[in-house]
């Protein structure tokens, strides 16, 4: 096997995301849950350094800078903010059943490695194996949305979603125009904070952040 | 087969007997450390088989033949399975009998023994462990081969000696395939080997035990052997673990030069290892035995995500 280092430490990224992408998945606590989508941000943010620097893509510097500076460092710290002024810090779910979610995600997993099949043959990029994984870890995600019932778990799989659609964009086309991606950095941040204060609407509203309470349309 | 491979098979076969209570003595030692506790010493393990050995033993009165010969094939097992992963060379004349998935088998059938013998006397305590045994048994095996088929497929061979060549003499490749298999192997070595996770070792509490509640009945040497017996499987699976995730280092065939370097870098991997386990288990809370199955699941599913990823991104398409 002749692949050159950078692209071996890429599918290393790759499938570092893959594993805290069923991390989160299994993850009960919602603390861990915030550490584990900071974590998700680091690796992402090398891979795409290393990305940028195989590819001599200057652009994805910078990007890889902004995951830093937005994935790493401030939604983690607006989220941790956040639960800590809920009160929710050290709040559990058992409300979903592991393995089988698990099973699910592995299904998802095959799926996704087969759709991305014909797509990576057809790149020319270093990364395109890894674009499997890329939709795999958006599927995931999803996945994690779905099976949640709390509003901060909800958040939490909504912006590892962004994670892995980000790389995804990488791994195809080494990434989108430097506008595009600000834009969407500020629609993740602003988002953020619409939905922060959503979490307390939601709390004065029906007393919990479990968003169960929001299927009844009429109060009993 | 050259005398010298004999003789280093001899070696070997000795090293892991008095290297494996000395493992198991550091593990302990690390935990008390991390517990604010002074500990008993890296000699403890020794001291204890000693004491054992020196006891008379009791048997039940209805202890049958399978009860008394357990302690010996459970001992004989996992001498075998740790004499044969090739840790420090790969030039080992016993290694070719037993591929990965006979290894397997050679735990599975001390298994099988120890539960029976558990069985055997008729205590609530010893069937009540010897199931839980097999719940966990059953769970991790498969976790287990699907780990080791991983490592096969890179190397394309099931034996161990390959697979260990393969790994540690092709240029450094970074399999992320491996990362997953590494993180559900740690997760079956904690499971096979009884520790805090899925069973704490140090348990005095009946209720929750496992291994511990089916040597209940045993006592002097028998109970000697079945420890020591234990003591060579942790060392077993990880000098397993060694051989597959970080094999450099490794004397490869014939070069007795390279020797004393091999024991040498073994030496502190298994320290490191060794303690890097006993800080996992002072940082995790044993869980109940239902939460087991899902954190066995977990494993399977995270070798069987190793294998996939194997086929994604390290097969030239």
């Amino acid at each position: 096997m002749n692949i050159p280092l950078t692209a071996q430490i890429i599918n290393m990224c790759a499938s570092l995301l893959l594993l805290i992408a069923f991390a989160m998945l299994s993850q009960r606590r919602i603390l861990s849950l915030i550490n584990l989508f900071a974590l998700q941000g680091l690796v992402l943010s090398i891979s795409t350094a290393v990305v940028a620097y195989s590819s001599n893509q200057s652009h994805l510097y910078y990007s890889a800078g902004l995951t830093l500076l937005l994935k790493v460092l401030l939604l983690p710290w607006i989220l941790h903010q956040l639960i800590r002024r809920l009160n929710v810090k050290w709040d559990v779910e058992t409300m979903f059943n592991i393995p089988t979610v698990m099973l699910i995600g592995l299904v998802l997993v095959i799926f996704s490695f087969n759709l991305a099949a014909p797509i990576s043959q057809m790149a020319g990029t270093i990364t395109k194996s890894t674009l499997g994984i890329a939709i795999a870890s958006v599927l995931l995600s999803f996945l994690m949305m779905i099976t949640r019932s709390k509003a901060v778990p909800q958040v939490v799989g909504f912006l590892a979603m962004e994670n892995g659609l980000f790389f995804a964009a990488t791994s195809a086309t080494y990434g989108m125009p430097m506008v595009v991606e600000l834009g969407i950095a500020l629609d993740v941040l602003v988002g953020m904070f619409i939905l922060g204060i959503f979490f307390f609407q939601i709390r004065v509203a029906f007393d919990s952040l479990d968003l169960k309470h929001m299927e009844k349309l009429k109060e009993d | 087969m050259s005398y010298s491979a004999l003789l280093f098979q001899l070696v070997q076969n000795a090293m892991v007997l008095l290297a494996a209570p000395l493992l198991l003595g550091w593990i302990n030692q690390c935990r008390a450390i991390l517990q604010n506790r002074s500990g008993a010493g890296v000699l403890q393990p020794f001291r204890n088989l000693i004491k054992l050995f020196h006891k008379d033993a009791i048997l039940a009165y209805n202890a049958s033949l399978l009860f008394r010969a357990t302690p010996y094939i459970l001992f004989a097992c996992m001498w075998l399975a740790a004499a044969l992963i090739p840790v420090l060379a790969t030039d080992l004349p016993l290694s070719p009998v037993v591929d990965v998935i006979a290894l397997v088998g050679i735990f599975a059938l001390a298994r099988v023994f120890i539960s029976l013998a558990a069985m055997d006397i008729g205590t609530a305590f010893g069937s009540m462990g010897a199931r839980r045994e097999m719940l966990v048994g059953f769970l991790a095996e498969p976790a287990l081969l699907m780990v080791l088929f991983t490592a096969s497929t890179i190397s394309q061979s099931t034996s161990l000696i390959t697979i260990v060549e393969a790994l540690a003499q092709k240029q450094f490749v970074l399999y992320p395939s491996m990362t997953f298999a590494a993180v559900a192997f740690i997760m079956v070595l904690l499971a096979e080997n009884a520790r805090v996770p899925v069973d704490n070792p140090a348990t005095h509490l009946e209720l929750t035990m496992i291994h511990e509640a089916m040597i209940l009945e045993y006592s002097a040497r028998h109970l000697a052997l079945i420890e020591w017996a234990s003591a060579l499987k942790l060392l077993a699976f990880m000098t397993l673990g060694i051989a597959l995730f970080l094999p450099w280092g490794i004397a490869e065939n014939g070069d007795w030069a390279a020797l004393p370097i091999a024991l040498l870098l073994v030496f502190m991997k298994l320290l490191i290892g060794g303690a890097g386990l006993a800080l996992l288990e002072t940082l995790t809370a044993k869980m109940r035995i239902f939460r087991v199955p899902e954190f066995m699941g977990t494993a399977f599913l995270l070798a069987v995500l190793g294998l996939l990823t194997h086929f994604l991104l390290e097969v030239p398409a």
